[in-house]
């Protein structure tokens, strides 16, 4: 299957979830039956965005702001503003003074009712991720939290400290993990937010986390586990019982299909094609249920 | 003729400079032979940034963007096995060997 028409095709996944990536809107509402994901009233949304790696330029994009106010953009233009927004992770290139200060900026002019960022490795490079805390998390000694918004109990993790070989969540992550968790009843929608994939996508690239297993055995007795993680700048889904893992898009440049090329890394892409592979991602949850659509929707102008 | 090669080389070892590029995600010297003293320079020229960190961290060229340089000087002989933060599968061995002694 080519990669345009990857990202154009639809699929079922896990438990009432729908799932499609389309570059005019919320089509996979019409892959529903009309019982699984009425998008009414009772509907409420969060957004993910992931990878804007501000400071890059190349081949693969040379304006990674205007692709990001695009994203942003979008975000603005949503029939109802979202929750909240989540960032996955390598908000900027390389953690400069001038790249984390563009960002700030843009981020605030997201019109949600909350921001939270997840750091990608790009964010931790020269100091474990001090100065990204500080501007983006929740004070420096909190590197992980749970919030609860949009119906859904989330977990904002960060897998890129420390890296050796893959992701690493650690010890002590985990075990926060397991006493947050332990606080939730079953039938609680639970959502999972990190960079680096919580599922083997192509562990010969990094692109796995290798303590990801101890995480997802604590998440098996919820009724609908949503995974959502960035780094690997495309969209990717896997159901594994009633936990549904989704990578998403970058605003910035895509990378290669795994395994397609010698290394991973910014793809170049002709100039027509690269909106089509970059956007962003509206998660909605119908209340009281664990009906969950994740739509993406490329950053390309409609038809 | 290896081993006159060997011994010649060995001969006239003292601290020099190596260079180490780093392109296609890997760096292009697995292994680098310097004796101690020498003063190894990697040069990043992907559009992806890498770092230089030692296995057990005792050096981290912090993150090296596009056309970065960025050097270490290696007073100690021994092997030091590093790798890329950002890319941990980019791997490379620095081995340093004693000075030449001047007789």
């Amino acid at each position: 299957m080519k990669r345009d028409e990857f990202l154009e095709c639809m699929a079922w996944g896990g438990t009432g979830v729908v799932y499609g990536l389309t570059s005019s809107g919320l089509v996979g509402r019409s892959l529903a039956d009309a019982s699984a994901v009425p998008l009414s009233a009772a509907t409420r949304t969060f957004v993910q965005i992931s990878d804007s790696h501000i400071g890059f330029n190349g081949k693969a994009n040379d304006d990674v702001v205007a692709t990001f106010q695009q994203a942003i953009d979008k975000i603005n233009a949503l029939p109802v503003a979202p929750e909240f927004v989540i960032h996955t992770g390598d908000l900027t290139h390389l953690s400069k003074p001038n790249q984390l200060d563009t960002v700030k900026q843009m981020l605030g002019t997201i019109k949600t009712g909350a921001f939270y960022a997840v750091p990608g490795e790009h964010d931790v490079i020269n100091d474990n991720g001090d100065q990204f805390f500080k501007l983006f998390g929740r004070g420096s000694s909190d590197r992980w939290f749970s919030f609860d918004a949009a119906g859904v109990h989330s977990l904002a993790l960060t897998n890129v400290v420390g890296i050796t070989k893959g992701g690493i969540l650690g010890r002590d992550q985990l075990e926060w993990a397991r006493a947050d968790l332990a606080k939730q009843s079953s039938d609680t929608p639970i959502a999972i937010m990190a960079h680096i994939p919580l599922y083997a996508v192509y562990p010969d690239w990094g692109w796995t986390t290798d303590d990801q297993s101890e995480l997802l055995d604590m998440l098996r007795r919820f009724d609908s586990v949503t995974v959502l993680n960035g780094h690997i700048h495309q969209v990717l889904s896997k159901t594994d019982g009633k936990i549904t893992f989704y990578t998403a898009a970058s605003t910035a440049f895509p990378q290669p299909a795994p395994g397609s090329a010698p290394k991973p890394g910014p793809l170049a892409v002709p100039a027509g094609d690269l909106a089509k592979l970059l956007g962003i991602r509206t998660v909605s949850i119908v209340e009281g249920s664990h009906q969950i659509a994740v739509v993406d929707e490329s950053l390309a102008k409609q038809n | 003729m290896l081993l006159a090669l060997a011994l010649a080389t060995s001969m006239t070892a003292s601290a020099t400079a190596g260079k180490v590029a780093i392109k296609d995600y890997a760096f292009q010297k697995p292994s680098i032979t310097v004796v101690a003293g020498s003063t190894v320079t990697w040069t990043n020229s992907d559009d992806d940034p890498h770092t230089v960190v030692a296995d057990d961290k005792s050096f981290d060229s912090m993150g090296l963007g596009q056309g970065d340089v960025w050097s270490h000087t290696f007073a100690k002989p021994g092997t030091y096995h590093y790798h890329c933060g950002v890319h941990p599968f980019m791997k490379g061995t620095v081995v340093v060997t004693a000075a030449a002694k001047h007789v």
